[in-house]
C-alpha cells in the first residue's frame, strides 16, 4: 500500500519572524527555512507504518520553488522512497494546494494521504480537509494515534473535549497533531543516500490544476508590543489599578 | 560505552562551512575538473544551515573571490553595495568626536573597491557554488572529536545525537558517524574547539607569539530611508572604550548595506583589564553617540549576534600543517587586523590549502602526511605580503592605545608602506590581563532605552538561538569550584559580563552563591574559552544544528 505525504518548506520555528516594513508580508530572504514541524510528524508516522509493514511505498510531495528540493531531500532522508516536486514560484493558497495533492493522489493511486494538520507559516489548517472533500474520501484530522489494518485505519483524534477514536475506510486523509510521535534524528548516512533517491518534477499544468486565489492578503502587521509591567506594593493599589483599567 | 559507528571515506574532509572551508572545497573541485582528477570532498557544518553561525562586519575585499570565481558577478554573488565613502572618527566623549580627514586614514582602512556584505549570505552563495561543483555539504552535524591514529589525523567523529543532560542516551539516540579522509582541513573559525586541540597536540604554536583575540558584537538595523547612504562605511575608535590609555582598546563600525539596512557593531580587544567591563553594554551605549544615533534613530533592530575575532596576525600565526591536514582561515589566524578583514584572507588560505592537497593527491598520495607545500605556497602568496605589512598593528594599539598606536600604524602604513624598520609584539595572553576587582573601578552602564539600546536577553532572542534542551552542557568547567571560589572574589566573575548572550550567571545569596550556565543561550562566540582568567571553561560543540540561526549577518 502506498502513502502520499505532503511536506512544506517554511521559515524555521527558531527564527524570529519579522514583518516587512511595507506591510506586504514577512521577511523570508536570507532566513533559515526547514520542513514544517507537523509535516515531519507526518513523515515519521509514514515511516513507522512502513517499518511495521503496513505500507510498501512512501511518496513525498511538495509545492514551491527550486529551494523546496531541500525539503524533499529531507523527506527522502526520513525514509520516503521517492519524491515529487510540483514547481511553482508564486503564492499557493490551500485550495490550489489541495487540488494539486488530490491530482497526485489519484495519479499515484495512493491509499493514504498524510499531512501535518497545519503549516506554521500561514496556520491555515485547511489543505488536508480540502483534499478529502475534493476526492470525496474519509478524513481523520488532528491524529494523535494511527493504526492501519487492511482497508481501514483507526485514528485517535485530539478534539476539544479530549480524545476521539474513529475508524475510517481507505483511501483516507490523515492530518497529524503534535503528540502523534517524536520525529527521529536524521542520520548522516541517510542524508547521503537521500541524494540518490528519485525526485521527479511536475507542474500545476501537468496536473490539470489552475491556481486560483480565494483570498487576498491586504496587510501584514506585527503584534503590538507588550507595554511595561507596573509593580504594585499593596492589594489596594492592585485593586485600584485594575479598576482604573475597567477590569474590575 | 562502545557503539558501532557508520564510516564514510573521502579524499578531503572540511570541518566548517565558512569562507575558508567553502573556498577550499570549491578550489579542490575546480582543480579536479581542470586536471581530470577525481577528488571527493565533504564539508560538515555545526550550524543548522550554511551561514547560520556566520557573523562578520562585513566590508569585503573581493581579491580572493576574484581569483576563485572571476565571473562572480554573472553568478549573482551577493555583493550588492560597493563602498562609496569611508569615514573614520575618534570618539572622545559620549557626545563628542572628531572626524579624520581622508589623508589621515591609514591605507589599509581605505575601502574603495570593497563591498559591504552579509558574510552569511556570501557563504550561502559559496555553498551553492560548491554543491554545483560536486562538493557534499552537511549542515547540522558537528565535528566532535578528531580521529588520530599513530599521530596522524584521519578525520573526525560527528557528535552523537540524542544524548541526555546526564550523558545517557535518550530515545532516538543516534551515534555520530566517522568521517575519514586522506586530508582534513579545519576551518572552524576563530578558536575552533578542534583547532585548539590540534594546536596543543602538535605544538603548532611553538615559536609564535601568543594569539590575541577580540569580541565583535553586531546588530542589523533597518533604518529610515532618508538617513540611509548605501555604501557608506564609518569606523571609529575611542569612547566607549579607552579614550587615552590602553585599558580597553578596539573600535566601532557602522556600514550601510542595501535595502535601507545598516550594520552597527563594536569590537572590544579581549586584552581589556577591568573585570567590570561589559562589551555588550559598551556596545549598547555606543549606539547613543550622535555619530551612530543619527542613522539609527527611528529605525528597527532586526538581528543581533557576537563572535570572537582572531587578530594576532603573522606574529601569532601557528604552524598550520600536521600529519593528515591543515588549519585554514581564522582557525589558524589569517585575519588582517589592520584592515579588520579576515574573509578574503580566510578564502585565500583555503584556496592555497586546496592546491597543496590537490598536488599531493595528483602525485598519488594516500594521505596522512604533512602538507609541506602549504607553508611554502603561503610565503609566496599575496596573503603573506599582506599580513607581513600589518604585523605590528594589534601590538602597537595594545601597547600605546588607540591614538598613539593608531598614529604609529598610520606612519607604518602610509610612510613605510608596511615595511617599517620596527615590529611590535605583545606577549601577554588575553586571559592574563585582568586586574583584580578590588583594584578596578566599577563601571555603571546606563539602562537601555528600548529604542537604541536593549538588554541582553531581548538581544539574544533576535539571534534565533536554540539548542536542544536535554543535552550535556557544552560549556565544560575543568574545575567546577573555580567560578565561585576564585573568579568571584578575585574578578567578580567576569563571565557574567564578557559573555554577550547571558550564558553565565552568579545566582543565590551570600554563602549559597552558585554559578549557573544557561548553555541554551550560547551564540558560539568562544569568548569564554579565551577570556576566563583561570582558563577553566572549555567550549565543545553541542548537538549539531544548535546555536544561533543568523539571517543576513
Amino acid at each position: 500500500m502506498k502513502a502520499l505525504v505532503s511536506v512544506k518548506r517554511v521559515v524555521d520555528y527558531n527564527v524570529r519572524v519579522q514583518v516587512k516594513s511595507d506591510g506586504s508580508g514577512v521577511v523570508t530572504d536570507g532566513v533559515k527555512h526547514s520542513m514544517n514541524p507537523f509535516d515531519e510528524i507526518a513523515m515519521e508516522e509514514a515511516v513507522r507504518l512502513k517499518e511495521k509493514g503496513k505500507l510498501t511505498e512512501i511518496v513525498a510531495v511538495t509545492i514551491g520553488g527550486a529551494k523546496n528540493e531541500e525539503t524533499l531531500r529531507t523527506a527522502l532522508a526520513f525514509g520516503a522512497d521517492r519524491a515529487i516536486h510540483i514547481k511553482e514560484e508564486g503564492e499557493v493558497q490551500p485550495l490550489t494546494a489541495a487540488k494539486a495533492f488530490a491530482a497526485v493522489l489519484k495519479k499515484e493511486d495512493a491509499k493514504l494521504f498524510i499531512a501535518g494538520k497545519q503549516a506554521i507559516d500561514d496556520d491555515a489548517n485547511q489543505t488536508g480537509q480540502m483534499v478529502a472533500a475534493l476526492l470525496d474520501i474519509a478524513q481523520a484530522t488532528f491524529a494523535s494515534k494511527v493504526e492501519v489494518d487492511g482497508n481501514k485505519a483507526t485514528v485517535t483524534r485530539e478534539v476539544d473535549a479530549g480524545l476521539e477514536t474513529i475508524e475510517v475506510d481507505l483511501p483516507a486523509v490523515i492530518t497529524t497533531d503534535l503528540r502523534l510521535n517524536e520525529p527521529r534524528y536524521l542520520k548522516l548516512p541517510d542524508i547521503m543516500k537521500a541524494k540518490k533517491k528519485p525526485l521527479d518534477a511536475t507542474t500545476f499544468a501537468d496536473l490539470g490544476v489552475t491556481p486560483g486565489a480565494g483570498f487576498k492578503v491586504t496587510k501584514t502587521v506585527p503584534p503590538p508590543t507588550r507595554s511595561k509591567g507596573v509593580m504594585v506594593k499593596t492589594v489596594d493599589e492592585l485593586v485600584a489599578a485594575l479598576k482604573a483599567k475597567g477590569l474590575l | 560505552m562502545s557503539v558501532e559507528r557508520d564510516v564514510m571515506e573521502y579524499d578531503v574532509l572540511v570541518v566548517g562551512a565558512g569562507p575558508a572551508g567553502l573556498s577550499a572545497a570549491c578550489r579542490l573541485k575546480q582543480i579536479a575538473a581542470e586536471s581530470g582528477q577525481e577528488i571527493s570532498v565533504c564539508v560538515v557544518e555545526k550550524g543548522s544551515e550554511v551561514g547560520a553561525h556566520i557573523l562578520s562586519g562585513a566590508v569585503f575585499e573581493p581579491r580572493a573571490l576574484n581569483e576563485l570565481f572571476p565571473n562572480w558577478k554573472e553568478l549573482d554573488a551577493p555583493l550588492n553595495a560597493p563602498v562609496k565613502r569611508d569615514e573614520l572618527h575618534f570618539f572622545y566623549s559620549p557626545q563628542k568626536s572628531f572626524r579624520f580627514l581622508d589623508f589621515m586614514i591609514p591605507k589599509p582602512m581605505h575601502n574603495h573597491g570593497n563591498y559591504v556584505i552579509s558574510l552569511g549570505n556570501l557563504c550561502r552563495w559559496l555553498a551553492t557554488q560548491a554543491e554545483g561543483l560536486g562538493v557534499e555539504i552537511y549542515p547540522g552535524f558537528a565535528a566532535q572529536e578528531i580521529l588520530i591514529e599513530d599521530d596522524v589525523v584521519r578525520g573526525v567523529q560527528i557528535g552523537d545525537l540524542g544524548v541526555g543532560h546526564d550523558g545517557q542516551p535518550k530515545d532516538g539516540y543516534t551515534p555520530g558517524m566517522e568521517l575519514r579522509a586522506k586530508y582534513t582541513l579545519f576551518s572552524e573559525g576563530c578558536r575552533g574547539h578542534l583547532g585548539k586541540r590540534l594546536i596543543e597536540r602538535y605544538k603548532l604554536a611553538e615559536g609564535a607569539d601568543p594569539q590575541h583575540y577580540a569580541i565583535g558584537l553586531k546588530e542589523l538595523w533597518e533604518i529610515d530611508p532618508s538617513r540611509h547612504e548605501q555604501g557608506l562605511v564609518v569606523h571609529g575608535a575611542g569612547w566607549p572604550l579607552s579614550v587615552t590609555g590602553t585599558d580597553s582598546t578596539g573600535g566601532s563600525f557602522l556600514y550601510h548595506l542595501e535595502n535601507n539596512q545598516v550594520v552597527v557593531g563594536l569590537i572590544v580587544d579581549l586584552s581589556y583589564t577591568n573585570p567590570y567591563l561589559s562589551p555588550f553594554d559598551d556596545f549598547q551605549r555606543f549606539k547613543h553617540h550622535p555619530v551612530a544615533a543619527k542613522y539609527l534613530e527611528g529605525g528597527k533592530r532586526l538581528s543581533y549576534g557576537a563572535r570572537a575575532i582572531v587578530k594576532g596576525g603573522l606574529n601569532a600565526l601557528p604552524k598550520t600543517v600536521f600529519p593528515g591536514g591543515a588549519l585554514i582561515g581564522d582557525d589558524a589566524g589569517y585575519l588582517n587586523f589592520a584592515k579588520i578583514k579576515g574573509s578574503h584572507t580566510a578564502m585565500k588560505s583555503g584556496m592555497l590549502a586546496a592546491e597543496a592537497v590537490a598536488e599531493k593527491l595528483k602525485a598519488g598520495s594516500e594521505g596522512g602526511d604533512v602538507l609541506t607545500a602549504l607553508p611554502e605556497k603561503f610565503k609566496a602568496s599575496w596573503l603573506f605580503d599582506e599580513l607581513d605589512k600589518s604585523r605590528s598593528f594589534g601590538a602597537a594599539i595594545h601597547k600605546f592605545g588607540a591614538l598613539i598606536g593608531g598614529t604609529i600604524n598610520w606612519i607604518e602604513q602610509n610612510i613605510f608602506g608596511g615595511k617599517a624598520p620596527w615590529s611590535f609584539r605583545d606577549l601577554k595572553k588575553d586571559h592574563e590581563t585582568l586586574k583584580l576587582a578590588k583594584d578596578s573601578e566599577k563601571i555603571i552602564y546606563p539602562k537601555p532605552d528600548g529604542k537604541l539600546s536593549f538588554d541582553k536577553l531581548s538581544s539574544v532572542f533576535l539571534s534565533s538561538t536554540n539548542h536542544e534542551e536535554d543535552q550535556p552542557v557544552h560549556l565544560q568547567l575543568k574545575d567546577p569550584s573555580i567560578p565561585i571560589a576564585k573568579n568571584l572574589p578575585m574578578y567578580d566573575e567576569p563571565a557574567q559580563r564578557y559573555c554577550p548572550a547571558g550564558v553565565y550567571e552568579v545566582v543565590g545569596e551570600a554563602k549559597d552563591k552558585r554559578f549557573q550556565i544557561n548553555a541554551q543561550n550560547c551564540v558560539h562566540c568562544k569568548t569564554c574559552d579565551i577570556k576566563d582568567p583561570a582558563q577553566n571553561i572549555n567550549w565543545v560543540a553541542p548537538e549539531g544544528g544548535g546555536g544561533p540561526n543568523y539571517a543576513n549577518m
